[in-house]
């Protein structure tokens, strides 16, 4: 079987389990819903772009603003209460569990093939801890962050942080790896200072911001969903059409240079859409660890170290993947108001990960 | 020509690796770049595969400027083979090789007719093909230095650029490399291969340029640059340069310099059959000793070394007797000489005469012995008590202590004139 077809086919019966699962999560909780039900309502709440309709807007030079208007494709009879669990509390909660899934399986990705480390994960040079620093200020100081919320301060920290790494990491043009590995250890040690002492003096906010760092998912909305999926999609996609230059990276700088890949264009650029899109899924999830590390060790065990392969069902399967543990997190402890994901997956993943390190399937460094 | 150094120079960290380096390499040509660890020989390569630019001068590979080239245009020209290749995931074979058709291939358009052809014909030339569905890390260095090499077959540039290939391998895994290298080159290529071994380097190399403390130190065909103490100036050492018989290409063999050269006596003579009196007349040469040699049968071993070498012979016609010029002619040169050795002489009926002749340059006589006297002595009882003379009035060594006696019976030899000191060679003259 060739490459291509190897990939549709892994890539297609991936989908098929991403919707399953879908299904699956959107018709449990404390309300059982059919799984035929979910599907229509599923449908009903997809929507295409129909026209622009200008609004007005406060702002004195501008008199109105674009906005994209969407009409549904489908309109099945379903019961209103069950459409309305689905579709505006299930649903934007699995919506957005499967961007953020996407977008870390795929930073993690990157990153374990960037940094030629399998141990490395999207949140290497800090992006996660530059989030945890905005979010945590915007939680804890309102004050010091009037203009953003705490998505926009959280995606600030996050790409900030990244870029201030890459910064110190270069010289003369050129970012050496293992700076950048250690830059990134050392500004996240000092983030991480910083962070305490935020929390120390957070006051009430304390409860709120050490929840969002375990990572969460239970207050989700279609808006969360608006800001993380377009920043998914596209980074995982132009991603995706440097898969060659990545796996030409993985036998060394030096070499990829010699096989045509301008080395420190192609670094930056990787790095800069890995970061963003790990960036937005922490935005709005907080810090949930491990799917981008596990999940494509997994992948590469089943397809292969080929990132043409390896990217789109690594993507696919963060999204199931961190569906389905959001789903557990959601209904499978329900004596506990709030379990954050993040927990989910780490008490999930490290001793998957630990597992396989005993049967030696993740190699030593 | 393919590839045009100009005044080149190129630094590192601040430090001029490279200096002033001027060298064309013509279409379908092998060089070999040799010289010592630290010469510029990896920096050199890669300068001409665009890795590093020039600190001055200039790198043209097809009349292009490299420096100005984008790493996909100069990948277009120059394909390199590293020592070796670490993989933190393990690819396999096939896509390995593939990975020398990314500078052809455009973005998003699959692999066209040419790419997939010049990739089966890369795996078919170097014998890999039926390791193309192996995972590289499962196959042994020998096979994966192959697939190095098909990768670069694979990438289609006029000019190869291999940083030390053989390094790592066995010796029948570094001959199968260089084998391959010459196919290439048949094929119209450009080679040039940094290579550690003078003896393989001259054997599969055209043309070798030696490297040494970032300039160059000599330049042309393999014999040539390998004759004439340009070893002893690279590497600083006492070589010994012969031509292996099976291969016909020089030999090179470092040799140890635990003796100083200057407490050796300048001038040495030797008598003596086989191997043991080559072995002698090379060391003593390349440790810059004027050495004199005879009387010897003529087309031997010892006549044809010394012809090679360059050193004073005196020959007899197989099996004939000495005559009364050959005796004179011998005690002549051991009078000159400062110090004699007898070494592992065959005697026969006709030159046991020389051993009389010897005996006047004893005490400053190293006899030196590795096969049995009686195996080699076809003239009885009076050349062995002549023989046997000669061993006790001069100093006995092993074939590799003779060095060291040499140096005993130098001191001994006293009342020369102290050694004059040969002009110190500069490394980079020419």
């Amino acid at each position: 079987m060739d490459r291509p077809t190897r990939t549709l086919r892994w890539s297609a019966g991936l989908a098929a389990l991403l919707v399953a699962v879908v299904v699956a999560s959107a018709a449990v909780g404390s309300v059982r819903i059919d799984p035929v039900t979910v599907a229509k309502v599923t449908l009903n709440a997809a929507v295409v772009p129909s026209g622009i309709e200008w609004t007005a807007t406060d702002l004195p030079a501008v008199e109105a603003r674009p906005t994209a208007t969407y009409s549904p494709v489908f309109s099945f009879e379903v019961p209103d209460a069950a459409a309305t669990i689905v579709a505006d509390v299930r649903l934007p909660r699995i919506a957005l569990a499967a961007t953020v899934g996407l977008s870390l399986a795929v930073a993690g990705t990157v990153m374990q093939g960037f940094f030629r480390n399998p141990l490395a994960d999207p949140s290497i040079i800090g992006v996660s801890t530059g989030a945890a620093a905005g979010a945590v200020a915007a939680i804890a100081f309102p004050a010091l962050v009037p203009f953003a919320g705490l998505h926009l301060s959280a995606f600030v920290g996050a790409v900030g942080t990244a870029f201030l790494v890459y910064a110190i990491a270069t010289e003369g043009g050129r970012t050496p790896v293992a700076t950048l590995l250690l830059a990134g250890i050392a500004v996240q040690a000092f983030l991480g200072a910083l962070i305490s002492y935020m929390l120390v003096h957070s006051g009430d906010g304390l409860r709120e911001a050490v929840v969002w760092m375990m990572g969460h998912l239970h207050a989700s909305t279609w808006g969360d969903v608006r800001f993380a999926l377009p920043v998914a999609l596209v980074g995982s996609l132009v991603l995706a059409g440097f898969s060659r230059e990545l796996n030409v990276l993985l036998l060394g700088e030096e070499e990829a240079h010699h096989l045509g890949v301008n080395v420190e264009r192609t670094k930056l650029l990787l790095l800069a859409l890995a970061s963003v899109i790990t960036a937005a899924g922490v935005a709005v999830a907080g810090v949930i660890g491990f799917v981008g590390l596990v999940v494509p060790h997994v992948m590469r065990l089943l397809v292969g170290p080929d990132h043409r392969i390896l990217l789109p069902t690594s993507a696919l399967a963060g999204a199931s993947f961190l569906v389905a543990t959001d789903t557990v997190a959601r209904v499978g402890a329900f004596s506990l108001p709030v379990v954050p994901v993040g927990i989910v997956t780490a008490a999930l993943g490290a001793p998957f990960f630990l597992y396989l390190l005993k049967k030696r399937e993740v190699h030593a460094l | 020509m393919t590839v045009e150094l100009r005044e080149l120079s190129v630094s590192l960290g601040g430090v001029d690796v490279l200096r002033g380096v001027d060298w064309t390499v013509d279409r379908g040509e092998f060089v070999g770049l040799v010289g010592p660890n630290g010469a510029g020989k990896t920096t050199l390569l890669r300068t001409v595969s665009g890795l590093l630019e020039p600190a001055a001068g200039t790198v043209h590979v097809d009349g292009e400027d490299v420096a100005a080239l984008s790493a996909r245009e100069s990948s277009r020209l120059v394909a390199v083979v590293p020592q070796t290749t670490h993989l933190a995931f393990p690819f396999d074979v096939r896509r390995i090789v593939e990975m020398g058709r990314n500078p052809h291939r455009s973005r998003f358009s699959p692999p066209t007719p040419a790419d997939r052809a010049a990739v089966d014909r890369a795996l078919a030339m170097t014998r890999t093909a039926e390791l193309a569905d192996r995972p590289i890390d499962e196959v042994s260095g020998g096979e994966r230095q192959r697939v190095l090499l098909a990768r670069a077959v694979a990438q289609e540039t006029p000019v190869v650029l291999l940083d030390e290939p053989t390094a790592s391998l066995d010796v029948n895994h570094q001959i199968e490399t260089l084998e391959l290298v010459r196919e290439l080159v048949a094929e119209g290529r450009t080679a040039v291969a940094a290579i550690h071994d003078l003896g393989l380097a001259a054997r599969y190399c055209d043309r070798l340029l030696v490297l040494a403390d970032g300039g160059v130190l000599a330049r042309g065909p393999p014999e040539e640059v390998l004759a004439g103490g340009t070893v002893e100036r690279a590497f600083d050492v006492p070589a010994a340069v012969t031509t292996d018989a099976i291969t016909d290409s020089p030999a090179v063999r470092a040799l140890s310099p635990a003796v100083d050269p200057t407490e050796l006596p300048d001038a040495v003579h030797v008598v003596g059959s086989g191997p043991t009196a080559v072995g002698i007349l090379t060391r003593l040469d390349a440790l810059g000793v004027d050495v004199s040699a005879g009387p010897v049968p003529a087309g031997g071993a010892v006549a044809e070394t010394a012809r090679e070498l360059g050193v004073d012979v005196r020959t007899v016609e197989p099996f004939s007797p000495l005559g009364r010029a050959d005796l004179e002619s011998l005690d002549g040169d051991v009078d000159r000489a400062g110090a004699t050795v007898l070494a592992d002489l065959e005697v026969g009926t006709g030159n046991q005469l020389a051993l009389e002749t010897l005996a006047d340059a004893a005490p400053a006589l190293v006899v030196v012995e590795r096969r049995p006297f009686e195996e080699r002595n076809h003239a009885g009882d009076r050349a062995a008590e002549r023989y046997g003379r000669l061993r006790r009035e001069g100093v006995e060594a092993g074939p590799r202590g003779v060095l060291e006696a040499l140096v005993r019976v130098g001191g001994a030899s006293a009342g020369r004139p102290p050694p004059e000191l040969p002009d110190e060679p500069r490394p980079g003259d020419d």
